[in-house]
């Protein structure tokens, strides 16, 4: 039998991040609910692909396997931000209603999400649907802590004024 | 609500059709049990008895890359001639392989191991001797037995001086059952 063919430059050995299978199996299902939130049932297969192929994209240059669910969640937010974009324009700014009571209900709340603007909804969903602290949240968005915070806030009271009507 | 089966199958062929993938691994079963087959683009790199997939992704991210993935498709060509092999019908296997991580030594070994015919055996001592360097029958044991690419790269037809089968890292019986199939005693599938 002849020798086989072989290659003998090895690449440089990467350390840190799991294995990109393990990586996959434990954040799919919630990336994949994330996006059905945010998008609907068909478009969220594709984004959910066109999400774990940007993060296959970048895994070899992560040096380290902290934060992961948080990095995995901002890059659907971009995919789904994206999707958005493209699907449909934004919606016309509604007039900001006070409410009294600025505590979320987001449970009862959640069905209306949809006539969100999309950065709202997106700050309002990774906070109260997955419960991403503000810090992840600016990074998903690309934005700051605050403006991710003010997101989210002004998106409830959105949301409690739509369902008091 | 959970992925679709059809999603995440369209996902796992895209990223290895994409190229992102250093390596792509399938599980599979066999004659001498389950395996666990891998591929890099350069070849085939694993090849696993019993596999305890953990382990094994651990260690094909430490030597090629964390980029691991079942993805059925580049392996393909591997189950493929390994089903031939069972069958009695493929003697020689055709696929690349990929040695990259391995120490030099341990290349050599398995490169001049890649040259036992099917179906004949070759002596530790003997092998040493064809690296040139007689005194190394122990080393050669040694570097046998971490082959990643056992069947493929024939170490069961490697027996210890006096004929015995010695040891094999997938156990003796399968080293007798390749052994026996290619002596023609022996139908495996």
């Amino acid at each position: 039998m002849a020798p086989p063919k072989t290659t003998t430059t090895a690449p440089p050995p990467r350390v840190g991040a799991p294995p990109f299978e393990r990586f996959y199996e434990v954040h799919r299902e919630e990336i994949y609910r994330y996006l059905v939130r945010m998008l609907g049932r068909q478009p969220a297969e594709d984004a959910f692909q066109e999400t774990f192929l940007r993060a296959l994209r970048a895994y070899g240059d992560l040096r380290h396997a902290r934060h992961l669910r948080a990095w995995a969640f901002t890059i659907a937010t971009r995919v789904a931000l994206d999707e958005r974009r493209r699907a449909r324009p934004e919606p016309v700014e509604a007039p900001e209603v006070p409410v009294a009571d600025s505590r979320p209900a987001y449970a009862e709340l959640e069905h209306l999400a949809g006539g969100l603007p999309r950065t709202e909804r997106a700050a309002v969903v990774l906070r109260y649907g997955y419960d991403l602290d503000y810090a992840d949240i600016a990074q998903a968005l690309g934005s700051s802590e605050e403006a991710a915070r003010q997101a989210a806030s002004s998106g409830v009271r959105r949301l409690r004024a739509k369902g008091a009507s | 609500m959970t992925v679709p089966t059809a999603l995440d199958e369209r996902f796992r062929a895209e990223a290895a059709a994409q190229g992102l993938l250093d390596v792509a691994y399938d599980l599979t079963d066999s004659p001498v049990g389950p395996l666990l087959l891998a591929s890099t683009p350069r070849g085939v790199c694993r090849i696993a008895f019993e596999p305890e997939a953990e382990h094994e992704l651990e260690t094909l991210a430490r030597a090629f890359g964390a980029r691991v993935l079942r993805s059925p498709k580049p392996v393909e060509p591997v189950r493929r001639e390994l089903d031939d092999y069972f069958e009695g019908v493929r003697r020689a296997f055709d696929l690349p392989v990929d040695l990259t991580p391995l120490p030099a030594f341990q290349r050599l070994v398995l490169e001049e191991l890649a040259r036992v015919p099917y179906g004949e055996t070759a002596t530790y001592g003997g092998l040493a001797a064809r690296i040139g360097n007689a005194r190394a029958a122990r080393a050669v044991g040694g570097a046998l037995n971490r082959n990643p690419i056992p069947i493929v790269l024939p170490c069961h037809r490697v027996v210890g001086a006096s004929g015995g089968l010695v040891g094999y890292a997938g156990g003796l019986d399968r080293k007798r059952a390749l052994l026996d199939l290619e002596a023609g005693e022996l139908r495996l599938a």
